[in-house]
């Protein structure tokens, strides 16, 4: 039985085995004594020691302190008194309720009283349990550290001879994992039923794959899937991992309820929705209760409340992994510190109507500014008679390095290119009667100094979809045209490529290279290598065509554009009947266009295309539900081994070209080889059936031609035994006859 | 190779039969009809009329004299096939889903439908061909009765040595004529996937099998043992396989109550051509705009017909690049 997380026993948890345990201490410990309920006592220890006639107001100093977390009163705080008339340096305080009691241990233990005095706070029962001589072993023994045991290099895969790379597919109940084979077919590497409950989820620099169950995230990794890590976050729907796969955030609808004897929540998670999980020890760092976003406009006259809709990513991740960030939504935005989740300076960023942020993809070096920082954008609209705003802010000084007012704002939307040298603010625009809409483009050039601000506005519809180049300065958009009347036909929509002038070291000005008029696209799709983009129609059933772009077409050039840093040429389009998700591999060699059921169930499958839009082969798949390729982690090259690696390429790719026709070779000699046994094994079956047959005939006496159809029967004319006769017939005529006599 | 479209029923199409000859192609459907069309140019020789429910099964004599329909009006109609008059009815106390003469044209056999307390039968009715065709024996020799799984399709293996049934839980069965004792049943499709079809080769020592589990079985008629596997994308209504050339013709199809949008696209209404011995798909033939219910091969190879939900038969004459279509070790060994 494949290991799933179905199967995971209370015992997998822990690890060992049940009759091993030697349970006599901790009954010990555990054992309910019922006659105590001392619940609601505390010991405070670490206090100073005062006369007794100064007791009083220690006492009442104290119970500022003390009802700060829960109700108690002057009587019920014992100090006693020794021999001297001075106190002891501690007190017994009673509670009016054990909650109380457990919230003072957990909030007043190791909080300094003044500047010499730090409170020790703990349970009666705890003193009890613990202090009792013999309880604890007063010599300090170390523990014995586990034996080492050899795990599997979680990058075994990077290794492959061939440099393929490796996807994950998920389809009905299964989830395999495979090798990229081009042509050939996928070469699997593990497949498992039931792998996953809801979806799979490969981990940003491919070393984990995290399937998704009711108990909660289980990671798999190693050359053979093996389990990793988990994350018991009970009806668990959503995850996300920290861009260097230090953390994970895990969210549930449903409010977590954290039941007895549960190893890892503690009561902390209690109620909460999100937990962010810190992936190395497999313990939560800190929980929280979501905050839904503000639910869509209620459409009048509807009773039903509309739903509202959950915030996600709920946080997002600054690329150091150092932040990370949280905007109540017209409100204020939260900044935590990892690794310890601290709120950055303790409070929130006070941020009037915040719509939305982003972080920088990448740490970028703005000019002129020396110490490390994190930039995020952020949007307010207009309120009142303020403009809409967006602002950059530098984290982590929380200071707005960059604001940019705006006018007649319908929405906006931020993007930031991939290195973090641009962003995009996306800006929809009403006009003043609300009727019309436009979209600006405005371009802040983040490592330029002062970050100046580019507006292009000569987009007169609204742009439904705005893609940066990876690593580029170029950019698609796609607007949208007037949709015709009729909700049926998909709207027409217009492409449009932009790249910025030539002008030296630096990019010129974002000018239109070309619009594409009458398409139906509506998703962009970048190789994460640049230069090569699909622009699409997808979730359509009408249109499903992919257009494969080249942006440095290496031909000739179009005259009017040969000031812009692009050439741009269709290679090629492509068609894939409902597809519904295209996604590249790491590499940018390989592209797969697929079409899921979770979207539609026609014709369920994908197909795997080159770079160039050359289709190698199609897999319809019943209950088709995810290709995912597997994420590759960052180069290790340096720039100049790059360099190197690009300018011998031709002589490398000779060597990648013999191995290729080699193994082409190999593959079809195989199948010649096939062929040719199962051709000589049939025409052997059928010798030997022929003669059974004879046989047969002879002993039931019928003659040789018992089964043909002269004798009445049906079966029909073996032809080919026979082969095509020629039947010749010479037709004499008499033309004409003529009677002469002679003589 | 541009099809000749018969257009002479009115709802779709049950079963279509060549004659041994090859010159005559019968046609039957759910509207009564059974038709007669020259194959060569696809005119209408004639309609044997006089049933009174869908007609689901036609089967012709090897030596062309006597037609063979079988009906929702729970009769065996048998028609001279010159005249088109009707010389014999036998009834019988369900519909009749399948009718085949044996190779030698002295036995018919019909499978009966499940239905009203009465289990599927495969009957055998003695054929005669003497001066009086309306002499016919009025009680069948033999009466099969299948108690497990009704018998959907059946016929007879070489020299009508066995019947052979397939069944509607996805099994084949093989059942000695003369006493009607089950021989083997073997589960060779999944398990409750009805088998639709079932053809045999030329010289009936294989034939095939068409499923709704969208695959096709070519099996052995000596031992059922599974001899190919063909697999579709798509529920198998009919499976063919082909004299002189080595292929099967699969037709199938989303039926159209599966379907919510009928697109001709969604459906794969396409007849499928796979290699007999390879189990490679060689090709597609489009036409039809529904499901294809029925195909039957030209007894010499030469042309194929189809007839579809659709109500049209299509029969399509094979053009040169069909007879010269050849695997590399075919033709190495056809050299040798």
């Amino acid at each position: 039985m494949a290991p799933s997380f179905d199967t995971l026993s209370e015992q997998d948890l822990h690890e060992e085995e049940e009759e091993e345990i030697d349970f006599s201490d901790l009954k010990e410990q555990y054992e309910v004594k019922v006659e105590e309920g001392l619940d609601t006592f505390i010991v405070i220890d670490g206090l100073p020691v005062v006369p007794e006639d100064s007791r009083q107001k220690l006492v009442k100093f104290l119970l500022r302190k003390l009802n700060s977390v829960g109700s108690t009163s002057e009587d019920a705080v014992f100090m006693p008194v020794n021999d001297k008339k001075m106190t002891e340096g501690f007190a017994f305080v009673e509670y009016e309720t054990p909650e109380m009691a457990v919230a003072a241990v957990k909030q007043l233990h190791g909080v300094p009283l003044d500047k010499k005095h730090i409170m020790a706070v703990n349970k009666l029962m705890d003193i009890e349990r613990y202090g009792r001589e013999g309880r604890i072993d007063e010599e300090y023994k170390p523990p014995v550290p586990e034996p080492f045991k050899e795990k599997e290099h979680l990058r075994s895969w990077m290794g492959d001879a061939s440099a393929r790379d490796q996807f994950a597919l998920y389809r009905n109940d299964k989830v395999g994992v495979f090798w990229n084979n081009k042509t050939n077919p996928p070469e699997n590497v593990v497949d498992r039923a039931h792998w996953t409950q809801l979806f799979v989820q490969w981990s940003p620099k491919g070393t984990f794959l995290a399937s998704v169950h009711p108990q909660g995230v289980q990671l798999w990794g190693g050359e053979s899937f093996s389990k990793q890590k988990q994350f018991p976050h009970p009806f668990v729907q959503l995850i996300e991992f920290s861009p260097l796969e230090g953390y994970l955030t895990t969210w549930s609808a449903r409010p977590i309820q954290v039941e007895e004897g549960q190893p890892i929540l503690t009561y902390e998670e209690d109620g909460k929705n999100i937990i962010i999980w810190d992936i190395e020890t497999g313990k939560p760092l800190r929980s929280f209760v979501s905050h839904d976003l503000a639910a869509p406009a209620d459409i009048e006259g509807s009773d039903v409340a509309p739903k509202k809709k959950v915030q996600w990513p709920a946080f997002k991740w600054s690329s150091d992994e150092k932040y990370v960030a949280r905007m109540l939504q017209g409100q204020s935005l939260s900044i935590y510190e990892l690794p310890n989740m601290n709120l950055l300076g303790r409070t929130s960023v006070k941020i009037e109507g915040a719509m939305d942020f982003e972080w920088s993809p990448a740490t970028v070096a703005r000019e002129g500014i020396k110490q490390y920082e994190q930039l995020l954008c952020f949007w307010t609209p207009e309120i009142g008679s303020n403009p809409a705003r967006v602002g950059m802010m530098s984290v982590p000084s929380k200071e707005v390095v960059r604001t940019r007012n705006l006018f007649n704002v319908s929405d906006v939307k931020l993007h930031w290119q991939s290195q973090g040298a641009y962003v995009c603010v996306k800006v929809d625009r009403h006009s003043k009667s609300k009727k019309s809409m436009a979209t600006n483009l405005e371009i802040f050039r983040v490592r330029e100094k002062g970050v100046p601000v580019e507006v292009v506005d000569s987009l007169k519809d609204t742009v439904i979809n705005f893609a940066w180049e990876p690593n580029g300065s170029r950019f698609v958009v796609i607007a949208n045209g007037e949709a015709p009347t009729g909700a049926a036909v998909l709207p027409k929509t217009s492409v449009s490529f932009f790249a910025p002038e030539k002008k030296g070291y630096t990019a010129g000005n974002f000018k239109l290279v070309r619009t594409i008029e009458k398409k139906t696209s509506n998703g962009i799709y970048w190789s994460p290598k640049g230069r090569f983009v699909i622009v699409a129609t997808v979730h359509s059933q009408t249109s499903f065509d992919m257009d494969f772009w080249d942006l440095d077409f290496e031909g000739e050039k179009i005259e009017a554009e040969k000031d812009l840093a692009a050439n741009l040429q269709l290679m090629k389009t492509v068609e894939h009947y409902g597809v519904t998700d295209v996604d590249w591999d790491s590499t940018g060699r390989y592209v797969v266009s697929s079409a899921s059921v979770w979207t539609h169930s026609m014709e369920n499958g994908w197909n795997m295309h080159t770079f160039s839009g050359t289709t190698l082969s199609e897999n319809p798949t019943e209950k088709f539900k995810q290709f995912l390729w597997r994420p590759r982690p960052a180069t290790l090259l340096s720039k100049e081994e790059q360099k190197q690696v690009r300018k011998n390429l031709r002589e490398y790719s000779k060597e990648f070209d013999e191995e290729d026709k080699y193994a082409v070779d190999i593959a079809n000699t195989a199948v010649v080889e096939t062929r040719k046994r199962v051709l000589s094994e049939w025409v052997a079956w059928l010798r030997r059936e022929k003669e059974l047959l004879a046989e047969e005939k002879e002993a039931f006496n019928l003659p040789e031609d018992a089964d043909s159809p002269t004798a009445a029967s049906d079966a029909r004319p073996v032809v080919e035994d026979q082969g095509d006769s020629v039947v010749e017939e010479i037709v004499e005529e008499i033309i004409e006859e003529t009677e002469e006599v002679i003589g | 190779m541009r099809p000749i479209l018969l257009s002479g029923h009115e709802r779709s199409l049950t079963q279509i039969k060549f004659n041994s000859d090859g010159d005559l192609l019968f046609s039957v459907s759910k509207d009564k009809i059974v038709c007669a069309w020259w194959s060569a140019n696809g005119e209408r020789l004639g309609t044997y009329n006089g049933h009174q429910g869908a007609v689901w099964t036609v089967d012709v004599s090897p030596n062309t004299i006597l037609l063979a329909t079988g009906s929702a009006d729970n009769t065996v109609r048998l028609w001279n096939v010159k005249t088109g008059e009707c010389v014999k009815v036998w009834e019988f106390s369900t519909a009749v889903k399948r009718v085949a003469f044996s190779p030698d044209g002295s036995r018919l056999l019909a499978v009966t439908e499940k239905r009203m307390g009465f289990n599927g039968t495969i009957a055998v009715l003695d054929i005669n061909y003497g001066e009086n065709l309306s002499a016919q024996a009025t009680e069948p020799t033999l009466t099969i009765v299948c108690e497990e799984s009704k018998a959907t399709v059946a016929g007879w293996s070489f020299l009508g040595k066995y019947i052979i049934a397939g069944h509607e839980d996805g099994s084949v069965s093989q059942y000695d004529p003369k006493s009607g004792e089950q021989v083997e049943n073997v589960q060779i499709h999944e398990f409750d996937s009805q088998i639709t079809d079932i053809q045999f080769a030329p010289d009936r020592l294989s034939f095939i099998t068409a499923s709704k589990d969208k695959s096709a079985k070519l099996l052995s008629s000596r031992n059922l043992a599974i001899l190919k596997t063909y697999i579709s994308d798509t529920p198998l209504n009919t499976a063919s396989v082909t004299p002189k050339k080595d292929f099967v013709i699969l037709g199938g199809g989303q039926a159209a109550m599966d379907v919510t949008t009928t697109s001709a696209r969604q459906g794969k209404f396409e007849a499928r051509f796979y290699h007999r011995v390879f189990e490679d798909e060689c090709g597609r033939v489009r036409g039809h705009f529904g499901p294809l219910n029925t195909i039957d091969v030209h007894p010499a190879g030469t042309a194929y017909a189809s007839g579809g939900e659709d109500g049209y038969v299509r029969v399509h004459h094979f053009d040169k690049a069909y007879f010269d279509f050849m695997y590399e070790v075919e033709r190495e060994q056809a050299r040798k």
